[in-house]
């Protein structure tokens, strides 16, 4: 019997070896890139970047570009709040920042984390089911959701959640249109864009528009169908994309007018992100043709003054060549560089791209899993 | 009663089918060293197999900690299981690193397949009414098969138990009951019975049940959370009819008819802030299979299969709601196959073979009850037709064949996929170098495809009709030794090894569409393996009655993504979920009455995505099992008696990131024959 056992230890001792290589449980560390001169007097400090990480994988990340340093600093979440079990989660859909506080809206993760805007230490959490965007005013949240009720087979109707910004507390919910996206306040008016994208073909064609004193729906403007971004401009007027049904409906870039609440202009060119900036919006379209089986991409600049497309372009130097998939775009509100990111097949590290006013790359330097979205720190 | 066609293969590598671990139970007191030492020294086809193979069958196969098909698929060498966690839980396994898509599941010698995804779910096969399973790369070692046997990557052959009966009984059978962890009960019956001196009939059913709760933990090193998996429950019930015949002319035939039904939560990745979901699955598939086989004379045999098979699912996601309610999908697939196969021997050393088979496959969808949108309701048709030669000397045994492929599709509305038309070839050899037959060298080479799915071609928003096969491109070379020593401790041992360089191009990836919930499937992925497999088996006597059976199997795999040198963070990187190193050691032991069995699983460091950037890191998985088994004869019934401890080092891991495992956990066996 020695013998056997001595055997059977041999064995097991070998299969321990093997088992005894595994590293030690870290949190992710941060990468610091030095991409650009330090400007110890830039006015912006820097901008956030949200990384939207691919749906199950868990791996929404945060960087800061900091100007001050010329840094970019890639995956700070995970550091600066390693005691956040997963980490800042899945799916980052949209980032903004409201005084002195970071609001991360984390899609499939179901929440709003609020980050403290200097040290990015997480201060609170907020638990929202599917939800999308967020905007600010006066001291108040408002972050839209899929589904305003999640499991009641006769509420496919989405919500927009208001957050008191002292207490961090939901204060006020208001049902909307289906599966709403993004939002913008003009006056004390909300407008949010309805999708319906839960419901093929039955998508919604609206703009809901929420009066923020009663919190209650206005009413719903007629528009296209499948909306999704949705931004004002400082006139008065509000840009919102059709993403039309990807086969035969094109996708389409309409401006509302808050004055009459009614279309007052439509492009006949689809969007699918843009940023406005002054008297500027910034804007691509990368679009699937199913009959053809190929991407195509576009980059325009409009502008919002007068409603017409420029004859310039953002990217000037071919970079846009090197560009696969477009994602995020932003325009630094002082330099006014623009900022673009290459989500590239949505499962390796992306690429954020900063040009200059004219058009020609400055510098580029490798995100986090599909850099998405923009928050600028002052 | 074998698979048809099994037992026709040419003799002298048939004589075998004798494992060293197989042994008649009653026997167990009484082994002699001379009598391992004749049963050990029998070639196996592990080691006259020209393609390699890999194989866990009879007593081996039931004292694995085990519960489905898939848990013991772990145990071979090159083959990556993606295993989503729990007893309900998505399994599929790809072998080599060609991808799930690649392998072919034969039920007792028919394909089961699936038309929709191209992927069939292992844990769904209980170990229960399983005698053997055989894991061929390329194709098994025999032309005298349906041409389906010649049409995939790697295949793998689930042999149902066969009736036996003692003299002068007619009736046998099989009680047991399992349970333990996760709320797992499952009870299973096995009843055979001879309705006449050649027709046999076997029946078996079982149902399973479990809540799917189990502890999984996650920490990072400063937070450290343990919670329950929820919404992992299942609710299973199998019932397979078999009948079998064999005339006195030589022929034989089967019939099988299966039934699987089950209900169960879809468990969803535990991610940050939300760990479950409350998402429902329910299956239900049916088949009817039956195959005849026949030799004529000497020289001429022939093999008929047949077999219809309806497969329903449905979805229900209540986290979506659409203006007709909770998302609820249902699909409805049907499949049709025929096969004739032929084989004819012009000599003593040279057999031909001429097959041709015949399918089709329907898929239907609807959403909440209706037309789901933009479904198209493709059909199917598939011709295979395989000419095979094979040469087989005293020293050499050379096979070729080629499969011309041809597939159409119909759809409703909307474009569908173009004819496709293929002819791919594969070319097979194994050598006896020397006078000794413990020593042999094989290789072979083969190019073959898999199809682009319904899914892959006409799924609402995410299908593309333009898609072409994907296309592999093997390349083996091996050997197998193995001995038997007349000589105490080691009584006998063998070992198979192999080097391999893999070749997939156009390999159908998802890439990005508008946003992140539309994706486009494209022929874009090209994939480069190279590897090295090692396995080996040895038989050891420690003392009289003391016997110990070890086999372990090593695998080393540089699998390396070739398609975009414009992309540094994943060009020549390996590909995610694949291992550079993995192994599995598996020791059993029987002394008199009681036998012990400890397994070991390794699963090297690897990236669950494409850059090898520490996010995507994930650590060596290992998980210890070991398990005890009491044997006993009362009244003539054989009353067995198994506790298997699982993860014996309560090690919390991920195989599919997100998807956690359980940690330590037990189950319980009794069973008896009758």
């Amino acid at each position: 019997m020695k013998n056997i056992i001595y055997k059977i230890i041999c064995l097991l001792s070998g299969c321990f070896i093997l088992a005894s290589c595994r590293k030690a449980d870290v949190p992710i560390p941060t990468k610091t890139n030095h991409v650009t001169t330090a400007d110890p007097t830039s006015k912006v400090k820097g901008f956030y970047v949200l990384n939207e990480g691919n749906m199950n994988m868990n791996r929404a990340s945060l960087d800061f570009m900091d100007y001050t340093t010329g840094n970019y600093n890639l995956n700070i979440y995970n550091q600066i709040n390693p005691d956040v079990t997963k980490g800042l989660g899945d799916v980052g859909n949209d980032i903004g920042i409201y005084g002195s506080k970071i609001y991360v809206v984390v899609n499939v993760s179901n929440k709003v984390e609020i980050l403290n805007a200097r040290t990015g230490k997480r201060i609170s959490l907020i638990t929202i089911a599917n939800c999308r965007y967020v905007t600010f005013h006066n001291g108040k949240a408002y972050v839209s959701a899929y589904l305003g009720t999640v499991g009641d087979p006769k509420a496919p109707n989405g919500a927009v959640n208001e957050i008191d910004t002292a207490t961090l507390q939901i204060t006020r919910k208001v049902t909307v249109g289906r599966q709403p996206e993004e939002m913008a306040i003009v006056g004390e008016k909300l407008y949010v864009a309805n999708s319906g994208g839960y419901s093929p073909p039955n998508y919604e064609r609206t703009v809901s528009v929420i009066d923020l004193a009663s919190f209650t729906e206005l009413k719903r403007i007629d528009v296209a169908i499948n909306l999704d971004r949705l931004k004002a401009d400082k006139y008065g007027d509000i840009y919102v994309t059709s993403r039309g049904d990807y086969y035969n409906i094109p996708s389409k870039l309409f401006v509302i007018d808050t004055k009459t609440d009614q279309v007052k202009k439509t492009f006949d060119f689809g969007v699918s992100n843009l940023w406005i900036d002054d008297d500027i919006a910034y804007m691509y379209n990368f679009e699937f043709n199913y009959n053809t089986g190929k991407n195509t991409t576009n980059y325009i600049m409009l502008n919002v003054k007068d409603e017409t497309v420029m004859n310039s372009k953002f990217i000037t130097d071919g970079t846009d060549a090197q560009i696969k998939v477009p994602y995020g775009i932003a325009v630094n509100p002082v330099t006014k560089e623009v900022l673009v990111t290459d989500a590239k097949n949505y499962l390796t590290p992306g690429t954020l791209y900063s040009f200059s006013p004219g058009g020609k790359k400055e510098w580029s330097v490798t995100a986090g899993d599909i850099p998405a979205h923009f928050a600028f720190a002052y | 009663m074998m698979i048809a066609g099994f037992n026709l293969f040419s003799s002298t590598l048939f004589a075998q089918k004798a494992d060293s671990s197989k042994r008649d139970n009653d026997t167990v007191k009484t082994h002699t060293l001379k009598e391992v030492a004749v049963r050990a020294g029998r070639i196996s086809s592990r080691n006259t197999s020209a393609t390699p193979l890999q194989m866990l069958k009879g007593a081996e196969l039931e004292k694995l900690n085990s519960l489905s098909v898939a848990d013991a698929i772990r145990f071979f060498s090159g083959v990556q299981l993606k295993d989503y966690g729990g007893i309900g839980g998505l399994k599929t396994i790809n072998v080599r690193s060609l991808g799930a898509n690649h392998v072919a599941v034969f039920y007792d010698g028919i394909e089961f397949g699936n038309a929709q995804n191209g992927q069939v779910d292992l844990g769904k096969f209980s170990l229960d009414n399983i005698d053997e399973i055989d894991l061929y790369n390329a194709q098994k070692s025999n032309i005298f098969q349906p041409a389906k046997g010649f049409a995939s990557g790697s295949a793998i052959y689930l042999m149902a138990k066969q009736p036996h009966f003692e003299p002068g009984t007619n009736a046998n059978g099989k009680v047991s009951l399992k349970a333990g962890g996760m709320g797992l009960v499952n009870p299973s019956l096995l009843l055979n019975y001879k309705l006449g001196d050649s027709i046999y009939s076997s029946l078996s059913a079982e149902l399973t049940h479990a809540n799917g709760k189990y502890k999984f933990r996650y920490t990072n090193g400063v937070y450290d959370t343990t919670a329950i998996r929820q919404n992992g429950d299942i609710s299973a019930q199998r019932v397979e009819l078999g009948l079998f015949g064999k005339m006195q002319d030589s022929c034989k035939w089967a019939v099988k008819g299966y039934l699987y039904n089950s209900e169960r939560g879809l468990p969803r990745a535990a991610v940050s802030n939300r760990f479950e979901s409350d998402q429902r699955q329910r299956d239900r598939n049916i088949f009817v299979q039956s195959t005849y086989n026949k030799t004529f004379d000497t020289r001429y045999s022939l093999m008929l299969s047949a077999k219809y098979s309806n497969d329903y699912t449905s979805y229900l996601d209540p986290e979506t709601t659409t203006t007709r309610g909770l998302l609820n999908d249902k699909y409805y697939e049907h499949e049709l196959y025929f096969s004739a196969a032929n084989k004819y021997s012009i000599n003593s050393f040279w057999d031909i073979s001429l097959a041709a088979d015949y399918q089709w496959n329907k898929l239907n969808a609807t959403e909440n009850d209706s037309a789901k949108y933009r479904f198209v309701s493709p059909r199917r048709h598939t011709i295979l037709t395989v000419a095979a030669t094979d040469l087989h000397f005293k020293h050499f045994n050379l096979q070729a064949n080629i499969l011309g492929t041809f597939v159409k599709d119909n759809v409703d509305t909307l474009v569908a996929a173009g004819k496709k038309t293929a002819y791919t070839p594969a070319l097979l050899f194994s050598w006896q170098p020397t006078d000794n037959p413990d020593l042999r060298i094989r290789g072979f080479y083969k190019s073959i495809f898999r199809l682009p799915t319904f899914n892959d071609l006409y799924y609402t928003f995410i299908g593309n009709s333009l898609l072409r096969p994907e296309y592999t491109k093997q390349f083996d070379v091996g050997f197998t030794y193995n001995k038997t020593l007349h000589q105490h401790t080691l009584v006998y041992f063998a070992v198979q090894a192999d080097a391999y360089y893999n070749q997939v191009r156009d390999k159908i990836v998802a890439i990005p569409g508008q946003d992140l919930e539309r994706w486009i499937m494209f022929n874009l992925g090209k994939v480069h393996i190279k590897g090295l497999e090692i396995n080996g088996q040895a038989t050891w006597q420690v003392a009289t009655s003391v016997f110990i059976n070890t086999g372990i199997s090593y695998t080393h795999q540089k699998a390396v993504d070739v398609t975009d040198p414009t992309e540094p963070d994943v060009y020549n990187q390996q590909i995610p979920y694949t291992p550079v190193n993995s192994g599995s050691v598996l020791i059993g032991a029987e002394w008199k009455k009681l036998s012990f069995n400890y397994s070991y699983i390794y699963i090297g460091e690897r990236y669950d995505l494409g850059a090898h950037i520490p996010a995507n890191y994930v650590k060596p998985f290992y998980t210890h099992d070991a398990g005890f088994t009491y044997t006993t004869n009362y009244n003539k019934h054989k009353l067995k008696g198994t506790i298997e401890i699982n993860n014996v080092l309560n090690q919390y891991n991920d195989v599919v990131t997100n998807f956690p495992l359980p940690g330590r956990n037990y189950r319980f066996t009794i069973s008896s024959t009758f």
